[in-house]
């Protein structure tokens, strides 16, 4: 039968008693494009993230400059106790880095949402700053702070006891741990916050009803109903700390503390043994899977129905005199994570020498006249970390999009298994990525070694997993009543997206778009093998600068990257405010 | 005359048959609701006419033109019907006229009348001095009415409404009950109209047709759902009601208590044993002597055993002396009898229906 006819009451006769003769309804085209959109995305994911992956797992079973497949790769990665060690090394310190963050996490995070606990916003700002401050940047501050003799606290403690050597040494397991979990306690923050903030008073209430004073009913009631929230960071935490290559690169190697990622770096030096590199980088991808599948287990086994509810108001617990305690353990954790290391890194960056101290002729701004007009590397550094991570971002959250919308719409089936791949990268280290990227690419025919390309679709990969995560809370946001309204007055598909879905996602989207460019105008790790001379970015002329002792100029970089970084989020609040304020008006 | 036809209406989601086997016609200007508890798929018949959802079996016509079946549908946006829903789906990132007049920009009609005719129909609702005003500064009301603008400005063929006042409080919706049933006097547009809420359905409609498990079990106009259920589901969803049990005996219907001769009541099967009949608890009398006057009334003996004050009525449960006979009385707030007083029933023969 044929459906091209107009709709029945277009020629039909007036009604009764509607004096007005009727509106000729309207014709909208018919085609339904979905299923091109879907191939399209399909293909694109094939190429960004099936292929790399395959590529990964296929050439650790290559024989190198050969045909033919064998186990040597993996007798090569895993046949000497060094290798084998530095795996070990890095379990050790992930389970370091994953309790010292929930020791930072937890307190701040009940403190802020259920306390009166003074300065609360700032400690949240705190926090934030915390971790928009690339974790290799921490690094380099603690360096200044805690390097053996020389930094900041060493020179303290030698001018206040007269010893003539220091008591710190970051370079150390436990330099490693603190830097690390300095910047990524923020996911357990985040993770309880979200959770405290669901949890109605009137659980604590009945505790107190009960005659629990205000410390137990934290430690036994509230703290136990966002256990799962708690351990679900704790996971992420773990998982960010195996995959980090930056500070370990500047901590761990100088500590002579091997770990997984400073080896699959060292298997790049030449010769490269990408083949070798492959086989040692799949364990991570194994610990990292099976963490995921535990915090899933854990997440979805107690079902904590409250954390669901919406009802009960939530107020804040009282906490007297011991506010203060509190507040006192916030700032030593902000010190610890943030405002120490920040301080010298800009006290460096304004320094002739940074070891001359906080003096008016030490003062200059030769630094960043240095890296911003004199040294070409890191001015080409500069604009290649903002087009890649900018175009990766618009790429990546371009992409997202359109599968979030297939799958929250249901448009099509097999949208959801589009989605799976999407996050996909979330369980693969970017160094691991990488490695994928570089057996996938580098060679003929793409042959895109050292390419900006490379670059950015390896940046793509990465960031695809946040991107859609936020895509798809930005449409599940939008009911679809919305949409339906505009189809049975007549618009297609098509013009509910253009005139509704749209303009409603700005704001969303604007969000999503900064928590993705931020990571990527950050990124290391998946850089790391795949950038050529010109297409190098940021991250890694501050590792060289590390390297070639050029601390001073490394902060002013790094003050230049925080700049971008900060302007950016103030740029998006702005703009996501405005439009707020215009429809407010 | 655009009469919308389900024939067959079949919608099945796995083994769940959702919508099964639906029949309706609904006549040119008619106002129908579908009434049901959730889950008898009223919505999914609804989102059917929309042409959301396919159907698995049957065809939806419009005049004869099918626009929905298994093998292929009109998709909504040529089907020139308008649809209210439940969350009013009102855009926020347009003003008041804008949402209106957005159809008439689909149908590419000129500003100028696009202007007047959102003009007009503003004013209808009552909403012509918010014309420039955003949603999010506008009441529950307002929105629903805005929803209500927006539906009908574009004189659809058929307007469809999927439970608009579930999200109102309850005196708003007893307003916004009657705005829609005078906008339907006025616009005589044909209806279909999806709630769960008899008295909504009651107040607004033409004819209801009443959906249990994915059937309609009765279609008929409001009164005569009420006082002629013919399906113990329908007795029993719409308004409360007594079910009592008769055997048949010769020509009399024997109850627990009494008996009624089988010629006066209508609808009993011939060849069944026993009948199933309903008398609504309105229907009962209750008083402290034996009335002098019967009037074809059944009088039956017995005492008051639960009571409850209801401000607007009594409810009383009353059971006969001689028999196992319970029943649920509604009384005037006047008449008022203690726990245990002895007290007489009045039945009306008439009042007592057979379901099926």
């Amino acid at each position: 039968m044929s459906f091209n006819s107009k709709p029945p009451t277009a020629s039909g006769p007036a009604h009764s008693r509607s004096t007005q003769e009727r509106l000729t309804q309207p014709t909208g085209r018919g085609w339904d494009l979905t299923p091109l959109l879907w191939i399209c995305c399909a293909a694109i994911l094939v190429f960004i993230v099936v292929n790399p992956v395959a590529r990964l797992v296929l050439s650790s079973f290559e024989v190198i400059d050969g045909t033919g497949y064998t186990v040597d790769n993996y007798l090569a990665a895993f046949g000497r106790w060094r290798h084998v060690q530095a795996l070990l090394n890095t379990l050790v310190m992930a389970t370091g880095v994953s309790l010292l963050a929930a020791l930072f996490a937890v307190p701040l995070a009940w403190a802020t949402v259920r306390t009166d606990m003074p300065g609360r916003g700032f400690v949240r700002l705190g926090v934030l700053a915390a971790f928009i401050t690339p974790p290799y940047l921490g690094a380099v501050g603690w360096i200044l702070l805690a390097g053996p003799n020389a930094g900041w606290l060493n020179k303290i403690w030698m001018a206040a006891s007269g010893s003539d050597s220091g008591i710190l040494n970051i370079f150390s397991l436990s330099g490693l741990i603190l830097i690390m979990a300095g910047n990524l306690y923020f996911f357990i923050f985040v993770f309880t916050s979200t959770a405290l903030e669901l949890i109605s008073s009137e659980m604590e209430d009945a505790a107190n009803m009960l005659g629990a004073n205000a410390f137990r009913t934290a430690m036994k009631i509230t703290l136990p109903l966002v256990y799962p929230s708690i351990i679900g960071g704790v996971i992420v935490v773990f998982l960010q700390s195996i995959a980090l290559f930056g500070v370990p690169a500047l901590i761990a190697i100088p500590a002579r503390y091997p770990v997984v990622t400073t080896q699959l770096w060292q298997f790049f030096e030449s010769p490269v043994r990408a083949e070798v590199a492959a086989a040692y980088a799949l364990p991570l991808l194994g610990i990292t899977l099976a963490l995921l599948g535990l915090q899933r287990r854990l997440l979805a086994g107690r079902g904590y129905t409250t954390l669901a509810g919406k009802g009960g108001e939530r107020r804040i617990v009282r906490l007297g005199l011991w506010r203060w305690p509190m507040f006192a353990y916030a700032i030593v954790v902000m010190a610890l994570s943030v405002l120490m290391p920040l301080v010298v890194l800009v006290q460096a960056s304004l320094s002739r020498a940074w070891g001359r101290g906080f003096t008016w002729s030490n003062l200059t701004l030769d630094n960043y006249h240095f890296v911003l007009f004199e040294h070409v590397q890191a001015q080409t550094a500069i604009v290649n970390s903002v087009v890649y991570g900018g175009t990766a971002a618009m790429a990546s959250l371009a992409l997202a999009l359109c599968i979030a919308y297939m799958v929250k719409r249901n448009v099509m089936r097999g949208a959801q298994m589009l989605a799976f791949l999407c996050m996909t990268p979330f369980v693969i280290p970017g160094l691991v990525l990488a490695v994928g990227f570089y057996a996938a690419y580098t060679t003929p025919p793409f042959s895109l070694a050292g390419t900006a390309a490379i670059v950015i679709l390896a940046f793509t990969t990465r960031l695809l997993p946040i991107a859609y995560q936020n895509s798809a809370a930005g449409i599940a946001s939008i009911h679809p009543e919305m949409e339906e309204a505009v189809r049975i007055l007549g618009g297609s598909r098509a013009t509910a997206i253009r005139r509704v879905v749209a303009p409603l996602l700005k704001r969303p989207l604007v969000g999503a778009w900064i928590l993705v460019f931020i990571p990527a105008c950050q990124e290391l790790s998946t850089a790391i093998f795949l950038t050529g001379p010109k297409t190098r970015v940021m991250s890694m002329v501050m590792l060289d600068f590390s390297e070639e002792g050029r601390l001073e100029q490394l902060s002013a970089l790094g003050g230049v990257l925080l700049v971008i970084t900060v302007a950016i989020v103030i740029l998006g609040f702005r703009i996501v405010g405005r439009d707020f304020m215009l429809r407010r008006a | 005359m655009p009469t919308l036809r389900l024939k067959n209406l079949t919608r099945a989601y796995g083994q769940i048959r959702a919508v099964d086997n639906v029949d309706l016609d609904i006549r040119d200007g008619e106002f129908l609701s579908l009434l049901g508890p959730s889950g008898c798929g009223k919505t999914t018949t609804l989102r059917m006419i929309a042409g959301f959802i396919d159907p698995s079996g049957g065809t939806i016509e419009v005049d004869g033109r099918v626009l929905s079946s298994a093998s292929g549908s009109v998709p909504p946006e040529r089907r020139g019907m308008s649809m209210i829903f439940q969350s009013y789906a009102i855009w926020p990132n347009m003003t008041v006229a804008e949402n209106v007049g957005f159809g008439l920009v689909l149908r590419k009609l000129p500003s100028a009348e696009i202007k007047q005719r959102v003009g007009q129909v503003l004013d209808v609702v009552q909403l012509g001095t918010l014309a420039h005003r955003y949603p999010a500064e506008l009441s529950g009301g307002q929105q629903q009415r805005v929803a209500l603008a927006r539906a009908i400005v574009v004189q659809p063929s058929v307007l469809l409404l999927d439970e608009p006042l579930s999200n109102l409080d309850a005196n708003l919706r007893e307003e916004m009950r009657t705005e829609i049933r005078r906008l339907h006097e006025a616009f005589r547009i044909t209806t279909v109209y999806v709630t769960h809420d008899q008295a909504e359905a009651m107040a607004t409609s033409d004819r209801i047709a009443v959906m249990n498990r994915g059937r309609v079990e009765q279609v008929d106009a409001p009164y005569t759902i009420y006082a002629r259920p013919r399906t113990r589901f329908v007795a029993g969803f719409i308004g409360r009601t007594n079910f009592i049990e008769g055997r048949r005996d010769r020509s009399q219907i024997r109850f627990d208590g009494f008996a009624v001769d089988a010629a006066r009541l209508e609808g009993v099967d011939a060849t069944a044993s026993t009948i199933t009949a309903s008398v609504r608890p309105q229907s009962l009398s209750l008083s402290s002597e034996r009335p002098a006057d019967a009037d074809g009334r059944i009088q039956i003996p017995g005492r008051i055993v639960e009571r409850t004050f209801l401000g607007e009525h009594w409810d009383y449960v009353f059971a006969a002396a001689s028999s196992n006979l319970r029943l649920k009385v509604a009384a005037r707030p006047s008449d008022v009898f203690a726990v245990d007083t002895d007290t007489w029933l009045a039945l009306d023969p008439k009042q007592l229906v057979v379901i099926q």
